[in-house]
């Protein structure tokens, strides 16, 4: 779900205030400015019945500052996570099967060490559950994920080409956005 | 000018007349400032006080309440009457001073994080930071108060910014791009509310609080379809209850014959409601055979608790004419013919085979009334027998604390209920428990000389609790009783200045009450009434409305004396 809010003092406490006191599970949350001045947009993940996340969606929109919610899996969207995660080196024969591995996922190095490798991954959340479980082997030494982004697909015009996907798999699993 | 006068001139713009608060150190510009304006204020002696009787005065007058109080402990004072505001949907607007810019965050001297503590109780609230910006802030709290679903709203100003000169424009557009209420309902959705109520055979139209400001819609509506009415605790006299066509509250402490035709009916039209589960007993057996037509100005409302069929989010000044308009007459006298024959077997009852007991002193306020006047009440035993016995006939005039239930409450109402309607009789109805959780007020009431009667139904208990341990914690009675502590009432009221009189029997009752209601000041009747009464019916808390205990059911209660009937 993405919220867009004005950016007002304590809009970010507002919407965490009402997920507390109305019982809801956050699985994820990100903040960041939009391209508009004094805009922000917020982006979580939660799960629930149809109904809660229905009433979700009304109690945000309540909030003053609240200026548009939306439910990304009521229709196809794009979304994305990003990860910083630092991974144990202990020898050359690792550290070249590690660079593989990071290709494969398109996975940048963005810092490198004697003994540690630390990787920037980005991708829908499944990627970057997959590259953590590749990691782990090596022995993963501390790690960051900014929680899901994401914005609705454009909707494609009469004759147009396909849903304009290139390298995703567009995203219908049932609430989560 | 500085920024307090700045903010007392945007209340003025406001029309704001009256305001209810205490001062204190980082509200003292504002008060400096208030010694030059035309705005009254009103000395109340504690900050809750102010609260509830803004919340009242707005209820009683539909002018949006406003309410001072200090920083730190003085804006801490204010929850209990936001929250109660809130919960009933009543547009307040609060301006607390809190300290300097430069301290907030600093654990100063009577600081609190008042805008974080009022969050979950105000519809919206606001810190100052920019003297520039008191204009503007002021013009949207009042505006948000007061359009869409009321609510408070809390301005909180730091004591410099009330001191920081000003010279900005008053002139300010309220431009609040993610707050549009609808107002004016979908045409499709009114259309098939229309249908389904035109298809009807046993409809009935249940009004909440957001009746309160559309007593002539309902009228109208009600009139046109012949339908029964059933007034929820908050949407008391949005109906008048003397009409024969209302058949009184629903729910937990309702009439038989509402929680019956609940269940019985094939349709409800609920508006300006929220289906609180005081209302609704169980969900899954309230009102299972019927259609539900929701008619609310919060979407939020609409299938919260009970699904919506036919959902119509607006105002009930825009929804209902146009809904009466698409309706023709129903047929409903088999459904009349059931509903009667209720009325009939279930009339309002009470024995009066002891003591004094509540009811009928209420009754007697009733009755010595007319229910022309305004009811504030408190809450518990008494709050429920006023609202069955006591209900108003007009809408604004039953005050009563219903989604929060805060005793402490009636009495400040009715001191804001009196300053919105000056001139017209309010009759605080109270237990001996709530009384004292407000009873400063009395040095307030007497200062105005307000036109109040306070009702006093005293069973020395702490009676609704005292009623739940009977009935559901096997009679083990703990720390309900009041009568070995309690104060003398009448000299309580004596000592502020107020008439009072401490009541033991029904000859002094029936002679004390109309002397009471003629005298146009404050006066307090102290009822020493019988002390294990119940109110009955009842459902019992999960239980559905159809599984009502209608009876006095009280271990001791063989007394064979006849039950004296009610008119309603």
């Amino acid at each position: 779900m993405s919220v867009t809010v004005r950016d007002q003092p304590g809009v970010l406490v507002r919407i965490a205030a009402l997920f507390a006191r109305r019982g809801y599970n956050i699985e994820s949350l990100s903040v960041a400015q939009t391209h508009e001045p004094g805009m922000s947009r917020t982006t979580f993940v939660v799960t629930g019945e149809d109904a809660t996340i229905e009433q979700m969606q009304k109690q945000l929109q309540k909030l003053i500052d609240v200026l548009k919610v939306i439910d990304h899996s009521e229709g196809p969207y794009v979304d994305r996570e990003l990860m910083l995660i630092k991974v144990a080196v202990r020898g050359p024969e690792e550290r070249v099967e590690m660079r593989q591995i990071a290709q494969d996922f398109r996975a940048r190095i963005v810092d490198v060490a004697r003994e540690a490798l630390t990787f920037e991954v980005t991708g829908d959340e499944a990627k970057t559950d997959a590259f953590i479980e590749q990691m782990r082997a090596f022995g993963v030494l501390d790690l960051i994920r900014t929680g899901r982004v994401a914005l609705p697909r454009t909707a494609p015009r009469a004759g147009a080409n396909g849903t304009g996907a290139a390298d995703d798999r567009s995203n219908s699993r049932p609430r989560a956005a | 000018m500085n920024g307090a006068a700045a903010v007392l001139k945007a209340l003025e713009r406001q029309g704001v007349t009256t305001v209810f608060g205490h001062p204190g150190g980082a509200i003292m510009p504002i008060y400096d400032a208030l010694y030059d304006s035309p705005i009254r204020h009103v000395l109340v002696r504690h900050e809750q006080a102010g609260a509830h009787a803004a919340d009242a005065f707005y209820r009683a007058s539909g002018r949006v309440g406003v309410c001072f109080a200090t920083s730190g402990p003085g804006a801490t004072n204010l929850v209990t009457g936001l929250a109660t505001a809130y919960m009933d949907s009543s547009a307040v607007v609060a301006v607390t001073g809190n300290v300097p810019l430069s301290l907030i965050g600093t654990d100063a001297f009577q600081e609190a994080d008042v805008t974080g503590v009022t969050l979950p109780v105000t519809k919206h609230n606001y810190l100052v930071k920019d003297v520039r910006d008191l204009p503007r802030v002021i013009a949207e709290a009042f505006h948000i108060a007061r359009t869409g679903r009321p609510g408070p709203v809390l301005i909180d100003i730091p004591k410099d910014i009330q001191q920081a000169p000003f010279d900005g424009s008053f002139e300010v557009e309220v431009d609040l791009p993610g707050y549009r209420p609808t107002v004016v309902g979908n045409a499709r959705q009114i259309r098939r509310a229309a249908d389904a109520i035109q298809a009807a055979k046993r409809p009935v139209l249940m009004v909440g609080g957001g009746a309160q400001s559309a007593p002539e819609e309902v009228a109208a509506f009600a009139r046109a379809t012949g339908m029964p009415v059933i007034t929820t605790l908050m949407g008391i006299g949005a109906f008048p209850a003397g009409e024969p066509q209302s058949l009184g509250m629903p729910g937990m402490h309702g009439t038989v014959t509402s929680n019956r035709a609940i269940s019985h009916c094939d349709l409800i039209v609920g508006a300006g409601l929220r289906f609180d589960d005081r209302v609704t007993g169980k969900l899954s057996r309230f009102a299972p055979t019927a259609t539900i037509v929701h008619i609310d100005i919060d979407p939020a409302e609409i299938s919260k608790l009970v699904r919506a069929h036919v959902p119509v989010v607006g105002d009930l000044r825009d929804v209902l004419p146009r809904l009466t308009e698409l309706l023709g007459s129903l047929d409903l006298a088999d459904w009349w013919a059931q509903l009667d024959g209720w009325k009939a077997a279930y009339p309002e009852r009470y024995k009066t085979d002891k003591p004094l007991v509540s009811q009928e002193v209420i009754a007697l306020l009733a009755r010595e009334t007319g229910g022309d006047c305004i009811v504030t009440t408190e809450v518990g035993q008494h709050q429920m027998f006023a609202a069955r016995l006591f209900p108003t006939n007009r809408a604004r005039s039953w005050i009563s604390s219903g989604g929060l239930g805060t005793m402490g409450f009636g009495l400040p109402a009715a001191v804001g209920a009196a300053f919105a309607r000056p001139g017209e009789t309010v009759v605080c109805v109270a237990g001996d428990g709530s009384i004292q959780m407000n009873v400063q007020e009395l040095a307030t009431i007497y200062k105005h000389q307000l036109p109040i009667v306070i009702a006093i139904t005293n069973n020395g208990m702490l009676g609704m609790v005292r009623q739940w341990q009977e009935m559901f914690h096997a009679q083990r009675y703990s720390e309900v009783y009041l009568a070995d502590s309690n104060p003398d009432f009448a000299k309580l009221a004596e000592a502020y200045g107020i008439e009072g009189h401490n009541v033991f029997d029904r000859e002094t009752a029936a002679r004390l009450v109309p002397e009471a209601l003629a005298r146009k000041k404050p006066v307090l009747l102290n009822f020493v009434v019988y002390e294990s009464e119940k109110v009955f019916p009842m459902v019992p808390a999960g239980a559905g409305v159809d599984e009502m205990i209608i009876g006095d059911q009280e271990p001791d209660g063989d007394v064979a004396a006849p039950a004296v009937e009610v008119r309603s």
